[in-house]
């Protein structure tokens, strides 16, 4: 199995060398990381959520956030269902739109370009483009079930990416090795159990060479013995320095995993702070409430 | 009273292969795949529509399937046939609109509205999670609907499909109230001279079945091969005699 350095250097000599001009729209940025981002050549913070406001109808669900998360950070997301973790990982992307505030992704406005001080949505294709360097992961997979699991792999990059099906393929079979994935690259996602089918999706955002990845309870929806599987290429990720964020009930994973933890009730961030301090020594009265239920 | 069946067989067998049934019963088969094949362009077409966010094309789509399903084909038929011709009175149109023409442009657009509600159908059974997986990938929404909703909404879409293009068939012989000669229409031009009523509605009625489970056995294979990506496929015809063949083979 190679390991990720050397899919990632491989993947960065196709990408310079590459004589295909279409491989230009990658986003200049996936050249430059070592591996994946290094805070030396830019300092601007991965990810900047300004007072971000999101309702759905007469319920708000996001009631104003304000983060920053710095490059190779991994940053936690908890709080009870219900809290607004889901929906702001959803903003992030722009699957949801916004109704105020502001979210940039490595410096740039996502869903939206500002003109004479006003946010107007960008157009589909520019919105496209923009949620193509920031990958997701979601509580219940959403494979492609008509594809098998090197399908769902090569499938953005070919459409999207417009790679040619051979290179795709060479790095989806690189990309399923790196999650433990090799023997069950033509499996279709019915064959594969929760924690493989969770890999095959890890893979597949990994596969869109993203700056950030968001992770939607990646381990909610699985059996107890299937979680392990999953955390440890979650693990891997962060080990080499990819940006994440990560909304999760898994408190040992974040306590191993994350600098920061974010506690989320009812919209707003109610307190952050290094995991271990958040788990042992919270500050708010709804934090401790929280923790207790689910220590 | 007494009862006399007067049935024969022989006429039946007869008139099976004749070449005036024969003609017709390729008429009834031209249509209706012509005009089916009409109705899912149509379908795919305003059910995009029906599903998109424009206003516009909503109410649009809403209205072309409220107007086709809401009338007789047999009014949209004559609509087609008599109606336009005199309406614009154009004597090219006339001439070009044959009725063999007339029966594909109209049972293809009144199948249209409801492959439409067919279609979108299928194309909500899809997950919703399934358009967010595309999105986050960064396909756009035409890259998402070709790629991954319409592939697994055919799935949904076939039988139903199927359905129609079956009712299809048979409804085909509506078209000979414009005088269309198709099956049923040249089963009754014979017993119009010989008198042979039951026998050669029989015969009719024979050619109708044979089509309907020529169509039905390769709808299952179809279903079959869509089934690609789950766990259990189901069995059809072919897949039995090849199990069968080659467990032979195997032995």
């Amino acid at each position: 199995m190679p390991s990720f350095g050397a899919v990632i250097a491989r993947r960065e000599r196709i990408l310079r060398g590459g004589g295909d001009k279409r491989m230009h729209r990658v986003p200049a940025t996936c050249a430059d990381r070592t591996p994946y981002n290094n805070p030396t050549m830019n300092p601007q913070p991965m990810l900047r959520c300004i007072d971000v406001h999101k309702r759905y109808g007469k319920l708000e669900v996001l009631r104003g956030i304000t983060m920053n998360v710095e490059r190779g950070e991994v940053v936690v997301v908890i709080g009870p269902s219900g809290s607004g973790k889901s929906t702001l990982l959803r903003c992030i992307n722009h699957l949801e739109r916004l109704d105020s505030g502001h979210i940039y992704v490595d410096g740039e406005l996502v869903g939206y370009r500002q003109r004479d001080g006003r946010l107007i949505e960008d157009s589909e294709p520019e919105i496209a483009r923009k949620r193509a360097a920031i990958g997701m992961v979601f509580q219940r997979f959403n494979l492609f079930p008509h594809l098998t699991a090197l399908g769902n792999v090569i499938e953005a990059p070919m459409r999207v990416k417009k790679t040619p099906r051979r290179e795709a393929e060479e790095r989806g079979r690189g990309l399923l090795a790196r999650v433990g994935l090799s023997e069950k690259v033509d499996e279709y996602p019915s064959r594969l159990s929760g924690g493989q089918q969770q890999r095959v999706a890890i893979a597949r955002a990994l596969a869109m060479q993203p700056k950030l990845m968001l992770f939607d309870e990646p381990t909610s929806a699985l059996d107890p013995e299937l979680v392990g599987e999953v955390l440890d290429v979650i693990k891997s990720l962060a080990a080499d320095g990819m940006t994440m964020i990560v909304v999760t009930h898994e408190m040992g994973f974040a306590r191993e995993v994350a600098r920061r933890a974010v506690f989320m009730d009812s919209g707003f961030i109610v307190e952050e702070g290094s995991p271990a301090d958040l788990m042992s020594a919270p500050q708010h009265e709804r934090t401790r409430l929280f923790l207790s239920r689910i220590l | 009273m007494t009862l006399a069946l007067e049935f024969d067989f022989e006429v039946v067998t007869r008139f099976l292969f004749n070449s005036q049934i024969w003609h017709g019963a390729r008429v009834t088969l031209q249509v209706a795949v012509l005009a089916q094949i009409i109705g899912v362009a149509l379908g795919g077409g305003f059910a995009l529509l029906r599903i998109s966010r424009n206003p516009f094309a909503k109410v649009f789509s809403g209205f072309y399937v409220w107007f086709f399903r809401g009338t007789p084909a047999l009014l949209q038929l004559f609509i087609l046939y008599f109606g336009i011709p005199q309406l614009f009175n154009d004597q090219t149109l006339t001439n070009e609109l044959t009725k063999y023409r007339a029966a594909i442009i109209a049972f293809g657009i009144n199948e249209g509205a409801y492959m439409t509600e067919i279609v979108r159908a299928g194309i909500l059974s899809v997950e919703a999670g399934q358009m967010d997986a595309a999105k986050s990938l960064g396909m756009t929404q035409m890259q998402a609907m070709r790629r991954v909703i319409l592939p697994q909404a055919l799935r949904v879409v076939v039988p139903p499909t199927g359905n129609e293009f079956i009712a299809m068939l048979k409804n085909t012989s509506i078209a000979s109230a414009i005088g269309l000669v198709e099956l049923l229409q040249a089963s009754r031009l014979i017993y119009a001279v010989n008198f042979k009523i039951m026998e050669l509605l029989v015969v009719a009625a024979i050619w109708y079945l044979a089509f309907v489970t020529i169509f039905s056995v390769l709808q299952a294979e179809l279903e079959r091969a869509l089934a690609i990506g789950e766990r259990e496929r189901p069995e059809t015809l072919f897949s039995r005699v090849i199990a069968i063949m080659g467990g032979r083979r195997g032995i």
